[in-house]
């Protein structure tokens, strides 16, 4: 159900109370001539976790990189139909002010061949935050909320590339929460972790409901089911990647609608 | 006894043959010993061309050194040379050189990185634009000097009117280094992975910070390969200088004023002055010397702004 979101919404969404919600209406996104997928319609609930799942090469990833418009780094990229953060199109929004509120969250930790501290500082100066105190305090409050203070509070000038690979995926993930984003944009955030790395940041990612607007991709089935509230299923037809189904978790899993979640939940297909 | 299994007499010979090995290891270093016979011969053959490489080069240092070093002197780097470079020093050379190195860097490096940064960060790959000037710039980098010399005579010295100056000269240094500078950081960027651009573009940090904070530190290998390449070859240039630099060795006043570089001097002595041999072995040390101090600094000069910026694993 979509309800127009009000000035007082908006304006209470940015102190953190209920953040932004996105939409995709008719999205369609072109490699040169190749459709990656087509006509894509899907809200992304306020302060819910959607989990995108499907086979790999059906679009999803591609698909997450329209709603921060990072897909128009890619060249040979065409994108149509309309994608909207709140209620603005984010064609209309500065991109950066766009991607300060549409973090992301990669699939491999991508740190900055920066120290730890400087990794959270850099953007933070970028998008106009000079104050000192202020840094110091930002850096250890997203630190301590992906649980990486105490392991690095002693050494906040090492370089960030000697952090273990799960340490830097919760680095990324502070490194991105320390710009107050409305929406969380992750692209398989966990499957190049180790299976301990990786149920610490499920945890993480499951403790930021309410907070942030998540939008989550996985091939993991059984976590799409633990941290999700909503799923939404892609499937290539017509070469092409397609939406298939999309609902609540309980209602995709248990009665899904479509022959082709149930063949996949159940993993006959896929 | 199974089939396999050696019989008494070839035992004995095993025996041997395995003594053999250990004595053998024993006498070769152990990375030698520790390959396999096929891979011997190769590794024979790449040793020996390293060895002929190096020591060809060696051999030349060597040699300046050896007929180089009873020559120079404080008087030497300090006095103008005299009898036509049979006597005296070559002060007036060494400024000039730096002069004319100084306007080539000062004019290349800039252009250079600005370019390679466009090229790298900005054009795509498949652009017409991109690839004619990637093309045009292959082609350059191979065109030989003396080309450049002219050119630069006809376009700085006759059409400019800079006439025979260390000015003329620099700038026809600068349009030869400019295509090696520009390819090597170009390479230097492409090799920065695409991940940093990325995951700083989600974040929403803007190209020039980018650029500044990441890339350009990151890519400081590759423009490092191309300073150093480019100064070798700006500071061992004769065949472009003689045609717009000039050679005249009193001391310059200013850029306008003519100036001898020391590859001129080294050449003029060579071979026109006879006799002039002991101070071109001499002059050829000192520019050996200046080429190995520019090439230190530049490169500390880089791998500290590197450091500066970001961590090296």
């Amino acid at each position: 159900m979509t309800k127009p979101i009000t000035r007082e919404q908006d304006l209470a969404s940015l102190t953190g109370n209920n953040p932004l919600s996105m939409k995709a209406e008719r999205l369609s996104l072109f490699y040169g001539n190749k459709s990656a997928f087509k006509d894509v319609s899907l809200e992304i609930k306020s302060g819910g976790i959607t989990a995108l799942i499907g086979p790999s090469g059906c679009g999803k990833t591609s698909f997450l990189t329209c709603l921060n418009r990072l897909a128009e780094l890619t060249p040979s990229c065409k994108v149509s139909g309309r994608i909207l953060l709140g209620n603005r199109d984010v064609q209309a929004l500065n991109v950066i002010s766009l991607r300060r509120q549409v973090g992301m969250l990669f699939q491999k930790p991508n740190p900055f061949p920066l120290s730890i501290f400087r990794n959270i500082e850099f953007p933070l100066r970028e998008h106009g935050v000079r104050s000192r105190e202020e840094i110091d305090r930002i850096v250890e409050d997203v630190l301590r909320n992906v649980g990486l203070w105490d392991e690095v509070k002693n050494r906040l000038k090492a370089p960030a590339l000697s952090l273990s690979g799960g340490q830097q995926q919760r680095l990324c993930l502070a490194r991105a929460l320390a710009l107050k984003p409305e929406v969380l944009l992750m692209d398989e955030p966990c499957s190049a972790l180790d299976p301990i790395s990786s149920a610490v940041v499920e945890d993480l990612i499951t403790s930021l409901h309410g907070k942030y607007t998540v939008l989550v991709v996985t091939h993991n089935l059984a976590q799409a089911r633990r941290i999700a509230d909503e799923v939404a299923l892609f499937w290539v037809a017509d070469e092409t990647g397609q939406l298939i189904e999309s609902g609540p978790v309980a209602q995709v899993f248990e009665s899904p609608q479509h022959a082709v979640t149930a063949a996949y939940i159940n993993g006959r297909r896929g | 006894m199974s089939k396999n299994s050696p019989t008494p007499g070839q035992e004995d010979e095993l025996q041997l043959t395995s003594t053999l090995k250990r004595a053998v290891t024993r006498s070769l270093p152990l990375w030698i010993s520790s390959l396999q016979p096929a891979e011997l011969l190769p590794t024979v053959i790449l040793w020996a061309v390293a060895t002929v490489v190096t020591g060809a080069l060696l051999w030349l240092l060597s040699d300046v050194f050896w007929h180089g070093t009873g020559q120079i002197s404080w008087e030497f780097l300090t006095t103008s040379p005299s009898n036509a470079g049979r006597d005296g020093g070559i002060a007036p050379i060494v400024v000039s050189t730096s002069l004319i190195v100084g306007v080539c860097m000062a004019v290349s490096v800039p252009l250079g990185l600005g370019t390679a940064v466009l090229l790298a960060e900005f054009a795509s790959n498949s652009s017409g634009l991109g690839q004619l000037v990637r093309l045009s710039l292959d082609v350059l980098a191979g065109v030989p000097s003396i080309v450049f010399g002219l050119f630069g005579n006809a376009f700085f010295c006759k059409t400019l009117g800079l006439g025979f100056s260390i000015l003329s000269g620099g700038l026809t240094l600068a349009c030869m280094v400019l295509p090696i500078l520009i390819r090597s950081t170009q390479e230097g960027f492409r090799a920065v992975p695409e991940d940093y651009r990325r995951c700083a573009a989600a974040l929403g940090i803007s190209r020039t910070a980018i650029l500044w904070e990441l890339l350009l530190p990151a890519a400081m290998p590759g423009v490092t390969v191309g300073l150093l390449l480019g100064l070798g070859r700006a500071l061992s240039e004769t065949a472009a200088l003689i045609f717009t630099s000039g050679y005249v060795d009193r001391m310059p006043e200013s850029l306008f004023d003519s100036g001898r570089a020391l590859s001129i001097h080294i050449y003029d002595l060579a071979m026109n002055v006879s006799g002039g041999e002991p101070h071109a072995y001499a002059t050829a040390l000192v520019l050996v010397g200046f080429l190995v101090l520019i090439n230190g600094t530049t490169s500390w000069l880089a791998e500290r702004f590197r450091q500066s910026k970001i961590f090296v694993l």
